[in-house]
């Protein structure tokens, strides 16, 4: 693998690649803080960490506007803080504070954002991919040139909602953009042992739609495929699909003991860690040093401070609002 | 006009006056329904407004789903409730959670029709009645048209509502006759009196109503008085009319086709023994569908489902 510069990548000037450099650590040290304030008792529930992944949320990201709205799974932190979802509404909802993002009512799985069309983490695998399509949908109808990015893992292609609504995706014409995180497991289930095809891009290209695979450890190799996909999507002919190929460093989720792979594969992954490979390539074009990797840490650290302040000073909801938001209009 | 007409003639009204409103399902276009319900709506609206979708019950009601979250409103027809459990997911993990769970950032406005029911031997995968799942559900509303009025006026009312409502048309009600009134859209969640009476109350909904009137006038041969409830909606459930009627009549017969064990009727019974029990001068009874999955044979397939013999039967046994 290597990080190439190509004309389409505009992430070559110095600012910009700084800015995912430091979206990418701010995931990775909001994760490694996640998993702390787990073992302390802080956060509870299901808590699925990114770490290993940053490169797809933090590429993806770059070629989205505000207009166009962003559908997530359960593994969803990344995508929520590249969105710009603030740290601190996302920590405090992991705390179920009522400052939480989802004002504690759906934790480390359920991140929403009405203001940044951030359309939720969705904890049944493939469950967002329809909701994506209908949200795209309600944007071709209104004639809005809004694009549905719908994010899902590889354990989603299993299921019969992926090709129903990649089939529906491309029979209607509907401005989605599918990203498929490809991190070879479903849980403990490789993909080897539940796909009789495990180039997943070629399944989406059986329905009609543009689809290719994307190094997924190369955050300027991410985004610059985004882009000519958004690129593509936005001109009206329908959806394109990205097979985004990464690893997940830690267990699926805190209770996952690994039995199921390598210490050495696991070893060959964070070899080709994406925050180490953007940071040697930024060194190799004279754009970072340790003084501002420095600084860059010391500022995302600030960032993590702020949203644990954030989490810790957030109110519990009174248990007397236990029913509101069941229904409109039902409020405390 | 008929029940299948008034139907139609809500949802025309509804797209003519709201360019948000839209139809998707199964056969909903060239077809014009299974049950010719959007018979002439593809003519009238065009193919971006009746969308005729692939056997995708799933992704079609949770593109509805989707569609609500991004402005519109949405009208999803499923073929019938024995397939909707092929759309389960949407329906419960999102459309009724999503409010909830985004801290009220989101709503769902998604009204979803489905036929019902049983009598037209299409035996155990057509026919069951299963309303009772989905008024268990919190986060959506679930209501029941018995007759040509509420056809038209619970459609035209479950638009208005801000959050995802489960219509349930009997499809043995499609050809039934009647007043579909003024369009004066009505509440959601209120029952109504069908019959007064001051001996005993009948309470149920859907396509049992028919059976349960001529239960009803049976007994007012035997000098009994049934008062006949038609719940309309099942979630929210109008306890107040069931209570006001049970503290006239006394005792109390529940009759929906649904099966016995864990139904709807249950959940009605219990509501009395909650709010009323001091009135009742006898046990509540239920008159409901055999356990059994619904047989084809048409001798079997109506001794599955309540007649008004059985619900004379049950009122008889209370006195």
């Amino acid at each position: 693998m290597s990080i190439h510069k190509t004309a389409a990548t505009p992430g070559t000037e110095r600012e910009h690649a700084l800015a995912l450099l430091r979206q990418m650590l701010l995931i990775r040290r909001f994760e490694e803080k996640s998993a702390e304030l787990y073992s302390a008792g802080k956060i509870r529930g299901f808590l699925h960490l990114y770490i290993g992944e940053e490169a797809v949320a933090v590429g993806t990201m770059q070629a989205l506007t505000k207009e166009d709205a962003v559908v997530a799974t359960y593994r969803e932190h990344g995508q929520a803080l590249a969105r710009g979802l603030p740290a601190g509404k996302i920590m405090a909802e992991m705390y179920g504070k009522a400052n939480g993002c989802s004002r504690g009512r759906g934790g480390s799985m359920h991140l929403f954002d009405a203001g940044r069309r951030f359309y939720g983490g969705y904890a049944i695998v493939a469950g967002g991919l329809p909701v994506a399509v209908g949200l795209a949908l309600a944007d071709k109808l209104q004639e809005r040139q809004a694009v549905t990015a719908c994010f899902f893992g590889d354990g989603a292609v299993a299921e019969g909602e992926f090709h129903e609504s990649l089939n529906l995706a491309t029979l209607w014409r509907l401005p989605v953009l599918f990203l498929c995180e490809n991190n070879l497991y479903g849980m403990g289930t490789s993909l080897e042992q539940s796909e009789s095809q495990t180039d997943i891009h070629l399944k989406a290209q059986n329905y009609n739609m543009l689809a290719e695979a994307v190094d997924g450890m190369d955050v300027l190799a991410v985004e610059s495929a985004t882009q000519r996909a958004v690129a593509q999507v936005r001109r009206g002919d329908g959806p394109y699909f990205l097979e985004l190929r990464t690893y997940r460093y830690r267990a699926h989720s805190m209770s996952d003991p690994e039995l199921y792979r390598s210490k050495e594969e696991v070893a060959q992954w964070r070899g080709r860690d994406p925050i180490s490979l953007f940071d040697a390539y930024l060194r190799g074009q004279g754009m970072l040093d340790d003084v501002e990797l420095k600084a860059l840490e010391a500022d995302v650290a600030n960032d993590i401070d702020w949203a644990v302040a954030e989490a810790e000073k957030g109110e519990w909801e009174p248990v007397a609002d236990l029913e509101r938001d069941v229904y409109a209009g039902v409020a405390a | 006009m008929t029940y299948r007409e008034a139907v139609r003639e809500a949802m025309r009204e509804a797209m003519r006056a709201d360019p948000r409103v839209f139809l998707m399902g199964e056969d909903v276009g060239k077809y014009g329904g299974a049950f010719s319900v959007s018979h002439g709506m593809l003519a009238e609206f065009g193919p971006k407004r009746i969308r005729d979708t692939p056997l995708s019950e799933s992704t079609f009601v949770g593109a509805g789903i989707g569609a609500a979250l991004g402005g519109m409103r949405p009208i999803v027809e499923i073929m019938t409730i024995n397939f909707s459990l092929l759309a389960l997911d949407q329906i419960v993990n999102n459309a009724a959670t999503l409010r909830h769970m985004s801290g009220g950032q989101f709503g769902v406005p998604l009204v979803l029709r489905m036929a019902t029911g049983g009598g037209r031997q299409l035996a155990a995968q057509h026919s069951h009645s299963l309303e009772g799942w989905y008024a268990h559900i919190p986060g959506i509303k679930a209501a029941a048209p018995a007759t040509v009025a509420d056809a038209r006026g619970l459609l035209l009312a479950a638009l208005k509502e801000p959050d995802p409502v489960v219509l349930f048309e009997h499809a043995t009600l499609y050809p039934l006759e009647g007043e579909s009134e003024d369009g004066t859209p009505m509440q959601f969640g209120r029952a109504a009196l069908r019959r007064a009476g001051r001996d005993v109350s009948l309470i149920t909904y859907g396509g049992a109503l028919g059976k349960t009137l001529r239960a009803a006038a049976l007994l007012a041969e035997q000098g009994i008085e049934a008062e006949v409830i038609d719940l309309r909606s099942l979630r929210p459930l109008d306890t107040e009319t069931i209570f006001t009627s049970v503290a006239h009549t006394h005792r109390a017969v529940i009759v929906e086709e649904a099966w016995k064990t864990g139904g709807f009727a249950a959940e009605v019974s219990a509501c009395i023994m909650e709010g009323a029990f001091d009135a009742l001068d006898a046990p509540v009874v239920r008159v409901c569908g055999a356990e059994v999955p619904m047989p084809y044979a048409p001798q079997l397939e109506q001794a599955a489902l309540p007649q008004p013999e059985a619900i004379v039967k049950a009122v008889q046994g209370l006195f």
